[in-house]
């Protein structure tokens, strides 16, 4: 891949001279897809970004919101967390463990940058289907690096994702969010602020790593990507990232940093350019200081190369010692690599000879903003037809709650440290984790997900599932939304259909977030994941946050509490005797197609009072229902100590399965002493059945029309245990 | 007992070492960070190696640290009756450093684990046990890759016959099982104790189950073992 001819011709108009090779090898990968989002910047201007709790939104290393004062309050604290999200998902495909790994140290830097120490990662996994035995591969692969890369540097993994879909057999998919924690006197950007100031390089040597990672994220994989590509993916150590994070902190707590940005995409060129194109100023950097791991390297491998576990920092000239003193008691490499400038972003090379070069002269603004933007045509998706199957209720039951989509995921979250940090009150496996934030008695809880079935079913509406699918996660652990990252993935935009596909769910994401107060402060785009097998389905995840007074939670699962009800909320389906199954995995397991089920009027009521209704000391258990519907959440529920007697009122006509099996989200399970009191709350915001009471022998009897399926905790186990019992 | 403070030595690589910190502080009991290049400070008076992966644990877990110099004013405490703990990758360290006996390897899954066990509690006329019944059995929580206990035949023979063994994993009726056994270590053994009964390692995290705001508080027993020793 070089520059493109109709940018060059740019470029030249610019510069007034044809570029040398390292501008012009900047600007390929400044200006490619991957860092300029040239093809999705027009559409991202749909996401409200703003809100009284937002302190820095879009566009720094990572974005920054104000905790409410108790988790509650209107008043927003001092206290700060840092909120970013990105895709590794090509590295990922050629080296599942490298490119897993270097996405987990490449966000948590993000956090750095901003002066925040990191405190929760979560991740959303997408591969193909779970029995073909590349996706195996790939998952272990994945899996291992993340458990590898994050249990080293202490960050707890605490909530995530993992979907299976033949879309995405030529190209998984690896989002990885991080939360940091500062305050207002901690808080630092990514612009530049005085020219005089130093430019500082901290980390790891500099080695040819990663060469062209950028332009590489921007091209569809070719089918022997796995070994052309190798060169293009990063290798990580955790260990100097570690060593990064601690000495970050000290730099940060001495006060020593004017600004900072971590080396990611494009390496060193891209992130000092960035950083003082984002001051409106410039920088002189000598490339030859930067500390190398490699000899003879030039001066483009230099500017490029994008070596783990490095950081830029702008420092004042008195502060510069005691920076090198505190890289070196972490062991780390540190050089002083140039000054910011109010003029041109220029670099010079001596090769050792004497001589210097100046081998980049380009204005940081241009360079960093310059990237014409892509008119592309989207072509509207079709709404799929209904086509449904005739099916055997308990088989479908076992066939959904055993889906490799549905079932447990254990097997991958207890390869991640999930507890380190000490601030884990509810971890994965749950509707959404919560963190205790002690600094503002705040309980900060956090779910990240999308659904590849529901999107590719229906973008628009199904991107707004998600959106609410997220929010209702952390609703039911009685939190209300606070912000959210979003990491967009398609294919191949220059596709009509693929491009319509990713309009679709850029809309609908922003649309429900705005619907449901709550602002995107940022996130990740990432096109071209196409393989030789076709484009992924449109994959919006969402890294969503809410926040609470206290730690405390619902559980998920019931209690053997005899004078309770379980109650199930907000489910349209039902109410309607319409329940749509599009986008459901057991149209999935049986090959069947309709429209996506319509979503609640009012979901932000729904958010709200469920929130309210979760904290209420008559509620016993709550439990979100969504992936794989009404079957898959009261399975859930059920433990060897309690079981659920429930039997759901559906008139002759109505297909059972629908009931049971189709995926509105907004939905919620709430076991209750006091159902008047739940019904009261929901009274004109969303429907309210009562389904039925728990029982104290673990088994679930679910009556439904002429049918009564029954089984037990232990048949539910084995059922839910698919994905280890055949990776163990 | 005088007051206590306790230094937690934090390796490059460390990461428990500040929740050893909040775990002791909420406790009372006056805990500091120590970076291990700078030593011991004189008024130490008990000692926490605590959990992460000193030096990347690339050679092996714990070998590289058990080998750095403040090891040897640990080992020096702990032969005048300094308290001494060993948290996961403090008790590889504490293992490869002699002051405790055997080794912790790779489990048998050959993952990382993370997840709640049981553990019987197999003294308890100990620092670290006196605050429980023997055959008691509390839920502490593992988080590794190696923890699998690995001994010689004779020498785990004289460490039993020696009442040596601290913590047995087991199930929540306290019986010991290949099932109730996460990571295939030998005779179920979790925790053991040094030379001294004030010394001991291991795998299992007491610091996450100490703070009452997110959880179960069963391992505060064992961190209060710096004020009874």
């Amino acid at each position: 891949m070089s520059l493109a001819d109709s940018d060059r011709e740019l470029v030249v108009e610019e510069l007034g001279r044809e570029p040398t090779p390292a501008e012009a090898a900047l600007f390929e990968n400044l200006w490619s897809e991957h860092c300029a989002y040239r093809s999705s910047r027009p559409l991202l201007s749909a996401f409200e970004s703003e809100g009284e709790q937002v302190v820095i939104g879009p566009g720094d290393d990572a974005a920054v919101v104000a905790l409410p004062e108790d988790g509650t309050d209107e008043n927003h604290s001092s206290t700060y967390i840092t909120l970013g999200i990105e895709s590794h998902n090509h590295p990922s495909y050629v080296d599942p463990f490298d490119g897993a790994a270097t996405g987990v140290g490449g966000i948590v830097r993000d956090t750095l940058s901003m002066g925040a120490y990191p405190i929760a990662l979560a991740d959303s996994l997408y591969f193909g289907d779970f029995d073909a035995e590349h996706s195996r591969y790939l998952l272990e692969g994945v899996v291992e690096g993340i458990s590898h890369y994050g249990n080293c540097i202490g960050v707890p993994t605490v909530a995530g994702s993992v979907d299976f879909h033949d879309g995405y057999e030529g190209n998984p998919l690896v989002n990885v969010a991080c939360v940091g924690l500062t305050d207002d006197e901690r808080l630092v950007t990514a612009e530049a602020q005085e020219p005089g100031n130093k430019l500082v390089l901290v980390g790891n040597g500099t080695g040819r790593d990663g060469l062209g990672g950028a332009s590489f994220a921007s091209e569809d994989l070719a089918e022997d990507a796995e070994t052309e590509d190798r060169p293009a993916v990063q290798v990580g150590d955790p260990y100097a990232e570690k060593l990064l994070i601690e000495a970050n902190e000290q730099l940060i707590e001495e006060q020593l940093v004017e600004s900072a940005r971590d080396l990611g995409a494009a390496g060193l060129g891209g992130a000092s350019s960035e950083l003082v194109a984002k001051g409106g100023l410039g920088a002189h950097i000598e490339l030859e200081r930067v500390h190398q791991r490699e000899p003879n390297m030039n001066a483009l491998e230099i500017l490029l190369a994008e070596s783990q576990e490095r950081m830029c920092y702008e420092v004042a000239p008195d502060n510069v010692e005691r920076v090198r003193e505190i890289a070196q008691r972490f062991d780390l490499g540190c050089s002083v690599i140039g000054e910011v400038t109010d003029g041109n972003y220029t670099c010079t090379f001596d090769n050792g000879s004497g001589d210097s070069e100046t081998v980049v002269d380009v204005d940081a603004h241009f360079l960093g903003e310059g990237a014409p933007m892509n008119d592309l045509p989207a072509e509207e998706p079709s709404q799929p037809d209904t086509d449904l199957p005739r099916t055997d209720l308990e088989a479908a039951f076992e066939a959904v709650v055993s889906s490799p989509n549905t079932a447990s995921k254990r097997w991958v979250y207890r390869q991640y440290d999930h507890e380190v940090g000490v601030r884990t009150s509810v971890g994965p496996g749950d509707d959404a984790a919560i963190v205790a934030v002690r600094e503002a008695e705040c309980g900060l809880a956090i779910s990240s997900g999308a659904a590849p079935n529901w999107t590719e079913t229906a973008p628009y509406v199904g991107a707004q599932a998600v959106a609410l699918e997220n929010a209702t996660n952390v609703a039911a652990k009685g939190a209300t939304p606070l912000a959210a990252v979003d990491c967009l993935n398609g294919g191949n935009p220059e596709k009509p259909d693929v491009y319509g596909g990713f309009t679709g769910i850029v809309d609908g994401l922003a649309d429900m977030c705005e619907t449901l107060s709550t602002p995107v402060v940022g996130g990740n785009v990432s096109l071209y994941n196409d393989s030789a097998a076709g484009p992924i389905p449109p994959t919006p995840t969402l890294a969503l946050v809410g926040t609470k007074a206290g730690y405390d939670a619902p559980a998920l699962s019931v209690d053997a509490d005899g004078d309770s009800e379980l109650l199930l909320v907000g489910d349209h389906g039902l109410e309607r005797e319409d329940a749509r199954l599009g986008g459901s995995e057991y149209l999935r397991q049986f090959d069947g197609s309709d429209r996506f089920p319509a979503l609640p009027d009012d979901p932000a009521s729904v958010v709200d009072t469920l929130a309210a209704v979760a904290d209420d000391e008559s509620t016993r258990a709550v439990h979100d229902v969504s992936h794989g519907g009404l079957a898959v959440a009261l399975a859930e529920m059920v433990t060897d100590e309690a079981g659920l007697e429930v039997s759901i009122p559906v008139d002759g006509g109505v297909d059972p399965a629908h009931v049971l099996f189709h995926e509105q989200p907004g939905r919620a399970l709430i076991q209750t002493t006091d159902p008047d009191d739940v019904r009261e709350a929901f009274d004109g915001v969303a429907p309210v059945v009562s389904l039925g009471a728990p029982t104290d022998d673990g088994t679930l009897e679910i009556d439904i029309g002429e049918t009564t399926l029954e089984t037990d905790a232990d048949a539910i186990r084995t059922l839910r245990s698919t994905i280890e019992s055949e990776l163990e | 007992m005088g007051i206590v403070t306790v230094s937690i030595v934090r390796f490059g690589g460390s990461n428990c070492d500040r929740d050893a910190e909040r775990a002791l502080d909420h406790l009372g009991i006056d805990a500091e960070i120590v970076w291990h290049e700078d030593g011991l400070p004189a008024e130490t008076s008990g000692i926490v190696l605590p959990g992460g992966f000193s030096y990347g644990d690339y050679l092996r877990a714990g070998a590289m640290a058990a080998r750095s110099p403040i090891l040897n004013e640990v080992r020096e405490a702990a032969i005048e009756g300094t308290p001494v703990l060993g948290v996961c990758n403090g008790a590889q360290i504490g293992c490869e450093s002699g002051l405790t006996e055997g080794a912790f390897t790779t489990n048998e899954s050959a993952r990382f684990q993370c997840e709640h066990v049981s553990l019987r509690v197999e003294r308890a006329d100990t620092p670290w046990t006196a605050a429980y019944d023997e055959g008691e059995v509390i839920q502490v929580p593992i988080a590794h890759g190696e923890g699998r206990y690995e001994i010689d035949d004779d020498r785990l023979e004289t460490l039993e016959a020696e009442d040596r063994v601290l913590f047995r994993y087991c199930d929540e009726d306290g019986e010991t099982s290949p099932e109730a056994n996460p990571n295939g270590s030998k005779h179920d053994v979790a925790g053991v104790l040094g030379d001294r009964e004030t010394v001991a390692v291991l795998m299992p995290h007491p610091e996450r189950a100490t703070l009452p705001d997110i959880g179960p508080t069963d391992g505060q027993g064992i961190l209060r073992g710096f004020e009874t020793a």
